[in-house]
């Protein structure tokens, strides 16, 4: 007799762990020819409230590691997901994807964050600076990250648009809230999975199931969350994260871009995140030539 | 004496930021004054003036013509006040004493080996205890620089108590020389130092090493010495000397002063400029504001 | 020895003493009591100004649409000055339009090396008139003409020179970028710097080839235009900056028009929150330059002289009309004391009136409606229980004056500590630890600024990275150049002006 198979519960991904939303609810998805493939979780608004303070909680610790530890952590989520591809092609391969089109995106996805990896300690000198103002003072400028994102990631793109969106986000020192592909979320869920093995810090990348129907105005509106990248294309929803983004002058964008494309990985997304702070002390002026006090 | 265990911690004196110092001071010059608040001004500057002569070649001709000066700064100009003292070596006290008697013109004396102060206690002491006895009204003494750069706070601290002491009634100004000290942090210890060894007044410098005083410098120890007055209630006199040469940099210390210390240090009693070409200049400027025209400096005598 | 101490000697010279020693329980100073400063106004007879100003439109000055002309007052005299043209819907579109001309047929296209050209000549010509300026601005404005003639003028001469050298060196701010325009910049600016900002504005604007129409704010017009003469004057491509005058419906008609591709705002967050519903949907980009309610932190090893400078520096300076002002003075226990002694004693020293007089440190609040406001937080503060101190200095009879203000013993939860004043009045509170600093310092929904005052290297780097704002000022305050990017964190709004990080907001590739 052919062994029966043990079918996986797609759960959702808050602080570390994986619960099933809290709301019980779920929403069927199916493969191709119509076979049910998951009950994915239909988180609610209280799964997004538990998911920001979890990231929150993790929002310091996570910008004040050593950038180099960050560039180290990004780099063994790529390692993991290298060993977990073939899971991944399947599951790619499941939500509709041909054989080559999902090997493609999975390694794609490893290397970008192979990509951002390396960014973590770079771009800090990149779009830093040291001003030169005319007083005697020492001027530097360095970018911090902004807090908390909320992603809307990606709907054609499970995996590749998940990854290429959160990647420059911890890169640069935020946590985040995700709110995974709805149509193609299996993906998102089994890189919860590798994130758990991966050293990065529970609550650092919080992946939710679900609708936007459901869930945008909430992430728009949340007075936590400093900032929200949408990357779907529904002009309404556009227009209404920046209305409801103004109630705490949230930082909202739009990313709506062709993420198979190699120019989609660069340090000015990562940039986009960061606030830019700049610090002045006075510097004495005494041994100088000429100087007197 | 104070034993010197129970000194304070000078290490622990306040922190000076240079370039908040700096700002500040840009701020006291940049204050406008005109007409009577000048003229005023002008007149208290030139009360406040220590009349200094301080060289090698210093004879009793220099004193007597510099008295003569003291006591008549300009009679063409009526309505004038008189310096505040004149300031010379030990051996010219009492011919100094003698020309203005009968003045309120004071005599200071420098004393400890002025300017380098490097010999022995004994001698700055003997050399204190005979300027007093010339009858110097007030005593002009330089702390031991090399031994506050090393950290021997408690040997100069114990120093300037001892010339306090043989000082008997004589005011004592305590010289800094700020020029040597390098940093306004170890001006602001010195301050102190010499504050709480019992200094009458403290000056920043003896003229001869540049730079003398600055705006920068006298504010540190302006601030000094309102930190004692809020401690204690004691008020310490100021003596910027050296390098205010003009009428224009005397006011914007008067002004400074002001704003730091208030009403009750405009006299001098508690501030004196140590200077030797100051006095013309404020004279010029008093005449031309009595007068109209800019002065030449030929109308007004040197000595 | 300590018998011998100070000050016991009597000698009465020239019988100018005054009192010797003072002995009560708290040893006191006195100010401005024997010596006054003689008023020294700056002279104003050099400016030329007109009855009434017009819209500055497509290198023209023209009479606005409605007709409709409206006062601007000197804030300390409340004499009126000028008229000033009331802009509509039909006068914004004029604008919009003429810059969309000018972007399309003229800046867009031409080199960076010749708009580099353009923009140092007007900085030339600010240098040129900068006294006419400076009168000017303190008139209008209410500020110190220290102020305007030491910081106003000459920064915003400087930030011109600053961003036209950047106009032909845009490759070299953004790698592996070819920086292109956005188009027409509509931008609105508050009634505090009112020049200052008119430079942050424009001149970043179009060293990245973007075309501008700048409404100032309705008390502080002037200075914008004198800057629009200068701009018809250097012979600037007509379009390319406009300018025009109003009210709030002005800015919101340049902010809904269909024609502008970027929106700069400075101004409250009220209003810059109502700037980002209105864009949603637009694709237009902007940036937000909002309140701030900044905390200066003073540690007990802070050289404290300079710090009360600084304090003194972070809320009077301008007469607090300043979004990054230090209006939260977070003081450690064991030098709260003294640093409070300090702070009243040198509140003595600040002359406050004349705007116009060179010795003035704290000039007029620059409309009535901001006293009003101000005037009524100070009663909440009273009304919340905080102590209330005042300078003991007297406010002339006219215009509209605000005596410098302590408010001692405040909490975290008084509103006097949560919400943005904009004038002369600091909210003390005290604290024991770093953790507690950083916390309080940080529990605000603006985040624009800080001060950090501590001797201690380490400290400093903790405290300023630990500070959600965008400038923090470590041993000094309200510092502002032309390279140093400036702007805010949450509620302080988004984007930076300044430096090379202000080229970023009128770019896109």
């Amino acid at each position: 007799m052919p062994r029966v198979e043990v079918l996986k519960t797609y759960k959702i991904a808050i602080g570390g762990q994986l619960p099933r939303t809290e709301s019980g609810r779920y929403y069927p998805l199916t493969g191709k020819n119509g076979t049910p493939l998951a009950n994915v979780s239909l988180s609610s608004r209280k799964d997004l409230r538990n998911a920001v303070v979890a990231a929150r909680s993790a929002c310091g610790g996570w910008s004040g590691r050593a950038a180099f530890n960050r560039g180290q952590i990004l780099y063994r989520i790529a390692e993991m997901m290298e060993g977990r591809k073939a899971q991944f092609i399947d599951e790619l391969m499941l939500q509709g994807s041909s054989r080559a089109a999902a090997e493609k995106e999975v390694t794609m996805s490893i290397d970008r964050l192979v990509y951002y990896s390396g960014w973590c300690d770079k771009y800090q000198q990149s779009f830093g600076t040291v001003n030169p103002v005319a007083s005697s003072h020492f001027n530097f400028s360095v970018p911090e990250p902004t807090g908390v994102v909320a992603i809307v990631a990606p709907e054609e793109s499970g995996l590749l648009g998940l990854v290429s969106v959160v990647a420059p986000c911890i890169a640069g020192g935020n946590t985040c809230v995700v709110l995974a592909s709805e149509q193609r979320p299996l993906s998102s869920i089994t890189f919860a999975e590798v994130l758990a093995t991966s050293d990065v810090p529970g609550g650092v990348v919080n992946i939710l199931t679900g609708t936007t129907k459901e869930l945008l105005s909430h992430f728009a509106s949340h007075m936590d969350v400093n900032a929200l990248v949408y990357c779907r294309h529904d002009a309404a929803e556009k227009m209404s994260i920046v209305q409801l983004g103004a109630g705490n002058v949230k930082r909202t964008m739009v990313w709506e871009k062709d993420w198979t494309k190699d120019e989609q990985e660069n340090p000015y997304l990562l940039l986009e995140l960061q606030e830019i702070k700049t610090t002045w002390h006075p510097i004495e002026n005494i041994g100088a030539s000429g100087a007197k006090y | 004496m104070k034993n010197s265990n129970a000194l304070p911690d000078f290490r622990t004196s306040p922190v000076v930021d240079h370039v908040g110092i700096e700002e500040r001071v840009a701020r006291f010059t940049t204050r406008s004054i005109k007409k009577a608040s000048k003229v005023q001004a002008l007149k208290l500057a030139l009360n406040m003036i220590d009349l200094t002569t301080l060289e090698g070649k210093d004879t009793p001709g220099k004193v007597a013509q510099m008295c003569y000066k003291a006591l008549h700064l300009c009679d063409q100009l009526p309505g004038l006040p008189t310096v505040a003292a004149v300031c010379v070596y030990p051996t010219h006290v009492r011919q100094a004493k003698a020309a203005l008697s009968g003045s309120p013109i004071k005599v200071a004396s420098v004393a400890t080996a002025f300017p380098s102060g490097n010999t022995t206690r004994e001698i700055k002491l003997s050399d204190t205890r005979f300027a007093v006895s010339e009858g110097a009204d007030e005593v002009d003494m330089v702390i031991s620089r090399g031994e506050f750069l090393q950290g021997n706070y408690a040997f100069v601290h114990d120093e300037i108590a001892a010339v306090k002491e043989a000082c008997g009634s004589a005011r004592l100004k305590v010289i800094l020389e700020t020029g040597e000290l390098s940093t306004l942090d170890n001006v602001r210890r010195a301050s102190d130092i010499a504050i709480h060894a019992g200094a009458d007044f403290i000056k920043t410098s003896t003229g001869k090493i540049q730079p003398a005083a600055t705006m920068p410098v006298t504010l540190v120890m302006l601030q000094a010495i309102k930190d004692h007055y809020y401690k204690t209630g004691k008020m310490v006199g100021m003596k910027p000397a050296g390098g205010i040469s003009t009428a224009k940099l005397a006011v914007q210390y008067l002004v400074m002063l002001h704003e730091t210390l208030g009403d009750a240090w405009m006299t001098n009693q508690w501030f004196r400029f140590g200077a030797s070409s100051l006095a013309n200049d404020l004279l010029m400027q008093v005449a031309k504001e009595a007068r109209g025209p800019y002065q030449g400096k030929d109308y007004f005598s040197n000595d | 020895m300590a018998a011998a101490v100070a000050a016991t000697t009597s000698s009465d010279i020239n019988s100018m003493s005054t009192s010797s020693t003072k002995r009560s329980a708290v040893p006191s100073l006195s100010f401005f009591k024997d010596w006054t400063y003689v008023p020294a106004p700056e002279s104003s007879d050099h400016i030329h100004l007109k009855d009434q100003y017009g819209l500055f439109i497509n290198g023209e000055f023209v009479r606005p649409h409605s007709k409709r002309y409206f006062d601007t007052i000197n804030p300390a005299t409340e004499k009126k000055i000028a008229e000033i043209a009331d802009a509509d819907e039909k006068d914004v579109d004029a604008a919009v339009t003429a810059a969309a001309n000018a972007s399309a047929k003229i800046w867009k296209r031409m080199p960076g090396k010749e708009r580099s050209k353009y923009i140092y000549r007007i900085a030339r010509m600010i240098q040129e008139r900068a006294r006419e300026f400076a009168v000017i601005e303190t008139m209008d404005g209410g500020k110190p003409i220290r102020e305007s003639r030491d910081v106003d003028v000459p920064l915003a001469a400087n930030h011109f020179f600053y961003y036209a050298g950047w106009a032909d060196k845009l490759d070299y701010a953004f790698p592996n970028r070819r920086p292109q325009p956005l188009g027409v910049a509509g931008q609105i600016i508050p009634w505090n710097f009112p020049l200052l900002m008119a430079a942050w504005k424009i001149a970043p604007a179009l060293a990245c080839g973007n075309t501008v129409v700048l409404k100032p704010a309705e008390t502080t017009s002037l200075t914008a235009l004198k800057l629009a003469e200068i701009i018809q004057e250097s012979g600037l491509p007509a379009g390319v900056v406009n300018i025009v005058t109003g009210f709030g419906k002005t800015g919101a008609a340049i902010v809904n028009h269909p024609g502008v591709n970027k929106v700069a705002f400075t101004g409250s967050t009220d209003v810059g929150k109502i700037i980002q519903k209105a864009i949603a949907g637009t694709g237009k980009k902007a940036t937000l330059e909002l309140g701030g309610k900044a905390a200066n932190i003073v540690f007990d090893d802070a050289p404290i002289d300079q710090a009360v400078e600084g304090i003194v520096n972070g809320i009077f300076f301008n007469q607090g009309h300043v979004c990054c002002a230090g209006s939260r003075l977070l003081v450690q226990e064991g030098v709260a004391e003294i640093v409070i002694r300090k702070l009243k004693d040198r509140m003595e020293t600040l002359i406050v009136g004349d705007p116009m007089d060179k010795n003035t440190d704290i000039g007029a609040i620059n409309s009535k409606e901001q006293l009003k406001k101000i005037n009524e937080y100070i009663s909440i503060g009273v009304n919340e229980g905080a102590e209330l101190y005042q300078s003991s200095c007297t406010l002339p009879s006219k215009g509209f004056f605000c005596k410098p203000t302590l408010f001692l013993n405040t909490s975290q939860s008084h509103r006097l500590v949560q919400e943005e004043i904009f004038g002369p009045v600091l909210a003390v509170q005290t604290f024991r630890t770093v953790e507690e600093a950083i916390e309080k310092a940080n529990n605000i929904p603006y985040g624009l600024s800080a001060g950090i005052w501590t001797d201690k290297g380490s400290k400093i780097f903790n405290m300023t990275s630990k500070m959600r704002a965008g400038v923090v000022w470590a041993n000094t305050y309200n510092k502002f150049d032309p390279t140093s990017p400036f702007g805010g964190y949450k509620e302080s709004g988004y984007g930076r002006e300044g430096g090379l990080h202000g080229l970023l907001p009128y770019v896109q590739w």
